[in-house]
């Protein structure tokens, strides 16, 4: 136990160090959100999107862009490049367990997520006037199993790619298509019926999110996909996934 | 009473045969050499001792005890330091040796560490930021930080400039020194001759010889040559009635002299004997790398 704390405590500030990503996994989607904020027209209530503003719409949709950005981007690149630097299995050599270095990368994905999801909540709230999720067990749901979903996604890639550049070039086009059926490319209202639709069972669940966020009850089936997806990317990572 | 007692090991990876068979026992407070060209074996073998992978025949015991088996109580007590493993590059050395400590029962003082490998001027240094040498040196550290019985260092000079490279060699005789065994695997003959009191020479997965690194000159080329110019004309017969003489041969003014055991002596008391002065002396023995040929039949290369 203490040797996981010294290596959660050590990885902690390896994660703070790293800048650029911080920025870009906490602070970008806020960014956004102010930037969208500040356009009059997108906070002005729209029949499109059931009588909310744009930018309450959308708040959603960056939150799925943290979790693409922790969940199949960092976290995979990260791990892969512990193992193409021969730190996991330098590990191995001492009375620490290397999953160890793991469970600590998988808890700081986690508060990343977190302090990026209160982050944005707080300032849609306070800054635009978007509520708060109506529905916070809901949401709390949609937000567990969607980012238990792309974390797992994330280890998977970890655990097939070889070399860092390899997890690069697989997590790159999964990134975009999360973000794409994450309604953050394109805003979902814009995207025909049936791709709207895909992105509802696309992790990390961007409806789900949504419905809960609104007020809606997210739908059981939505929340099951990702749960289902979370566990199955999670053992066909932990079946091929080498420490070296 | 050997630490480590490698027997009969074999290990191949599908069709490949990385080990075919290994033998050799390691005593307490020796450094001990694996030697051998790049894929010999070497690494694969000591990762076995390492408990890193499992033997497919054949032995391995450290400390009395099975590396895979007893995997949890040998990690206490062996440090390794492996090939090419590196950190985190925005890790910290101090953060490092600090998380390295964190893992034993019984660590050396991180701090005293740092100070003992050069490296405190650098304790806040991010690793991406060491030079070559300081990594090293780092990373020799870091297989100490547990307080092991045995370290075993797998190509720790590889990659470096002369300079460091002499630095952590005689880092590595302080650390046998201290009383821990070392187990050195190297592809470089100096270094094996420099350090090693005792050595495994494998070749194609087996070991060819195992000696010290001067018992296996002198097994594999006991004969030493020695060149010089007299000073005043010498009769062959002075030299060939020496019992430690072979053979004497004359190129121009120079005289050449082959011979074994204590030869050099045996000339220059017979030299001096007769006032004649060898100037010009040269001695010329078989190297660790010309005995390595004889064994191998080819060249270690780099």
């Amino acid at each position: 136990m203490h040797a996981f704390g010294q290596i959660l405590k050590t990885e902690a500030k390896l994660y703070l160090r790293d800048i650029p990503t911080l920025v870009l996994t906490i602070g970008l989607p806020t960014l956004i959100l102010v930037v969208l904020g500040l356009i009059p027209s997108l906070r002005q209530p729209d029949p499109n999107f059931g009588g909310q503003s744009f930018v309450t719409y959308f708040t959603p949709s960056l939150l799925v862009f943290t979790l693409a950005m922790v969940g199949v981007n960092a976290l995979p690149t990260v791990l892969a490049t512990y193992r193409e630097r021969g730190i996991l299995r330098r590990l191995a050599t001492t009375p620490a367990n290397p999953a160890a270095l793991l469970a600590a990368q998988l808890v700081l994905s986690l508060a990343a997520i977190l302090v990026s999801a209160v982050l944005l909540a707080l300032v849609a709230r306070l800054a635009f006037g978007t509520p708060l999720p109506q529905r916070p067990l809901g949401f709390a749901a949609a937000l567990v199993l969607g980012t238990a979903a792309l974390l797992a996604l994330g280890l998977l890639v970890a655990a097939v790619a070889r070399t860092a550049k390899s997890a690069q070039a697989l997590a790159v086009p999964l990134f975009m298509l999360v973000m794409f059926f994450g309604g953050v490319y394109l805003p979902r209202f814009l995207l025909p019926d049936f791709l709207a639709e895909i992105g509802a069972y696309t992790p990390p669940g961007v409806q789900a999110l949504l419905d809960a966020w609104t007020g809606t009850a997210p739908q059981p089936l939505h929340l099951a996909i990702m749960a289902v997806i979370a566990v199955a990317a999670s053992a066909g990572a932990a079946k091929v996934f080498r420490w070296e | 009473m050997p630490v480590i007692e490698v027997t009969n090991l074999h290990k191949r990876y599908g069709e490949t045969v990385a080990v075919d068979d290994v033998s050799f026992t390691v005593a307490a407070g020796e450094i001990f050499g694996v030697l051998g060209p790049n894929g010999a074996g070497k690494t694969t073998t000591v990762e076995c001792a390492a408990g890193l992978r499992a033997p497919d025949g054949g032995g391995v015991s450290v400390l009395g005890l099975d590396p895979r088996r007893d995997a949890a109580r040998l990690r206490q007590q062996v440090g390794v330091q492996l090939q090419e493993s590196q950190l985190p590059g925005r890790l910290r050395v101090a953060e490092a040796l600090e998380l390295y400590a964190s893992f034993y029962r019984d660590p050396a003082d991180p701090a005293r560490l740092i100070d003992e490998l050069g490296l405190g001027e650098k304790r806040n240094t991010p690793y991406d930021k060491l030079s070559g040498g300081q990594k090293q040196r780092l990373s020799i550290a870091l297989a100490l930080v547990g307080n092991p019985k045995i370290a075993i260092l797998d190509e720790l000079t590889t990659g470096l400039d002369p300079q460091a490279r002499r630095d952590t060699w005689s880092l590595i005789e302080r650390v046998r020194d201290s009383g821990v065994t070392v187990v050195l695997v190297t592809h470089f003959m100096e270094e094996a001759e420099r350090l090693c009191d005792r050595l495994a020479v494998i070749d194609q997965g087996r070991v060819v010889a195992l000696d010290s690194p001067a018992g296996l000159v002198s097994a594999v080329a006991p004969e030493q040559r020695i060149r010089f110019r007299p000073s005043a004309p010498v009769d062959d017969r002075l030299l060939t009635d020496l019992p430690q003489v072979s053979a004497v041969a004359r190129s121009g003014s120079q005289v050449m002299v082959t011979g074994t055991g204590d030869v050099l002596h045996a000339v220059i008391s017979v030299l001096a004997r007769n006032q004649i002065i060898a100037a010009d002396l040269r001695l010329e023995q078989a190297t660790l790398d010309d005995a390595f040929v004889e064994l191998t039949g080819h060249r270690l290369a780099d």
